[in-house]
């Protein structure tokens, strides 16, 4: 069951083309990778996805509605938390909410619900200056799904952390992916990422960016470390840096 | 242990130099190497501010009154303005020359004019105080205002907020900081400016009783009530720390500040 797709985006800056007629989509409950180098046009296709900027061409259907050029249907993560310094975790949470219009009380009481859920027991009144990285993105992790619960963008969430705290976040993340079941486009650079934590991956490459393949990752169940040592993973790793080769 | 020592040499440090000054400065009055009338002694600076306590308690209310809401109307001014020019370009272009402009002009230039224009009451007073405290705060403001991350506006802005939960949510809050250091230049500001108006006119005021004591060459009254300006300054400035401390309360847990 299709939950968004993007047909035939082309986005121009300043006269030139950054990306060209790209198609992508996303099913319920999904996860897909969007896999390319800096600079390909990854962030772009999601600015444009999210609505910040203009297309030339295309359009964007989310559960059948059309939201091209429109903000505030999908929710979007970058590598930077973006927890706000000046407020509680409590309260950067409930942003979306408040945002929408409800009462500061009754969203901290909706989102109160939920940390436990993403392993952020404890943390509701700290700032984010008290937080270490991992724990930073968890909660920034749950504003985006606060935000929207159809479809979540994530634009590199984890690369700015070091290692042994991204294995862990894998881990954290795919067992909370199967609670929540968050339809998620998830922009990377880090091969091995894509294939542990995706359905599907997309490659991009060129100038203008285009969507070069498409990867479906036959599920491994259940996903863990053991997969990503696995043959089969190697296998899926060598073809996708034969294809990013061009 | 060492720590320690260091730490306590560094807050007495201060203390000792100030009392450096003092003790040279009693000794040249003391010993009469400058004459007494000329420079009178810490000492007798002392004796005169508890000798005239009461008198400089009465001027002092009313110097702060018009301190406080100059600084108060200023406050609202620049808070205005900068938030005028945060919002639209084209009021950035041009007022921002005129109000550079206004500062560029010396208070104690303009002052004369405001009484001659207003009169000896409170109001021309007010008028100058409001003219030098507002542009510390519409600068600082300004400033805070652009240095809000842009990646967290896009991000409110992808969550459907609008104008002015942007400017709540992230502009405002990100402008805090700013927002006090400029605070605390007005707040010293507004003072000086008090002091200087009264000075061109008017019936009670620590500036008045600072042209009254001039006139009757009493050095003593002179210093006490240089060093009774100088100390609401400090004190004012203080309380502007504190109400920092008490708005920015996410300050406190920054790892390496203090």
């Amino acid at each position: 069951m299709e939950r968004l797709t993007a047909n035939n985006i082309t986005v121009s800056y300043k006269g030139r083309k950054v990306i060209d007629d790209i198609s992508v989509e996303l099913n319920k409950g999904e996860i897909v990778s969007i896999l390319g180098v800096s600079g390909v046009g990854k962030t772009t296709l999601f600015n444009a996805i999210a609505g910040l900027i203009k297309t030339d061409d295309g359009t964007i259907m989310l559960d059948g509605s059309n939201i091209t050029g429109t903000t505030g249907n999908v929710s979007y993560m970058l590598q930077k938390d973006l927890l706000l310094p000046y407020k509680t975790i409590i309260d950067n949470v409930s942003l979306p909410l408040v945002i929408r219009g409800e009462k500061k009380t009754r969203a901290r009481d909706i989102v109160s619900g939920h940390f436990h859920e993403f392993g952020l027991d404890g943390t509701q009144d700290k700032y984010p200056n008290q937080l270490s990285g991992g724990m930073r993105q968890r909660a920034a992790l749950l504003r985006t799904y606060l935000f929207s619960d159809k479809v979540a963008l994530l634009d590199e969430p984890f690369s700015a952390l070091d290692s042994i705290t991204k294995s862990s976040m894998h881990q954290w993340y795919l067992r909370v992916m199967e609670q929540i079941k968050l339809s998620t486009f998830l922009i990377t650079h880090d091969i091995d990422e894509a294939i542990l934590l995706s359905d599907r991956i997309y490659i991009m490459a060129g100038t203008p960016g285009k969507i070069t393949e498409e990867i479906t990752i036959v599920n491994p169940e259940p996903r863990n470390e053991d997969f990503a040592v696995s043959e089969r993973f190697m296998e899926y790793k060598k073809y996708i840096l034969e294809k990013l080769k061009g | 242990m060492t720590r320690k020592l260091q730490s306590t040499i560094n807050k007495i440090s201060p203390v000792l130099a100030i009392a450096a000054i003092l003790i040279i400065w009693e000794s040249l009055s003391f010993t009469g190497i400058v004459p007494k009338y000329m420079l009178p002694s810490p000492l007798d600076v002392v004796s005169a501010f508890i000798k005239d306590f009461p008198l400089l308690m009465m001027h002092a209310q009313t110097t702060l009154t018009e301190a406080f809401l100059g600084m108060a109307a200023g406050t609202v001014l620049g808070f205005v303005i900068a938030v005028l020019m945060d919002r639209f370009h084209l009021f950035y272009k041009s007022v921002y020359p005129i109000i550079v402009l206004t500062q560029t002009v010396p208070t104690v230039a303009i002052a004369p004019l405001l009484v001659l224009w207003m009169g000896y009451g409170i109001l021309p007073k007010i008028t100058l105080i409001v003219i030098i405290t507002f542009f510390p705060v519409t600068v600082s403001l300004l400033e805070g205002f652009r240095s809000a991350d842009p990646d967290a506006l896009n991000l409110l802005k992808a969550m459907g907020a609008n104008g002015l939960q942007c400017f709540t949510h992230i502009k405002l809050p990100s402008a805090l900081g700013q927002f006090f250091s400029g605070l605390k230049i007005s707040v010293s500001y507004s003072v000086v400016g008090a002091v200087v108006s009264e000075w061109l006119g008017g019936f009670a005021g620590l500036g008045v009783y600072m042209t009254r004591v001039r006139k009757s060459y009493s050095f003593d009254k002179m210093f006490a009530v240089i060093f009774f300006i100088s100390l609401i300054s400090l004190i004012l400035m203080l309380l502007v720390s504190y109400v920092r401390k008490a708005a920015m309360p996410w300050e406190k847990s920054e790892k390496g500040q203090n």
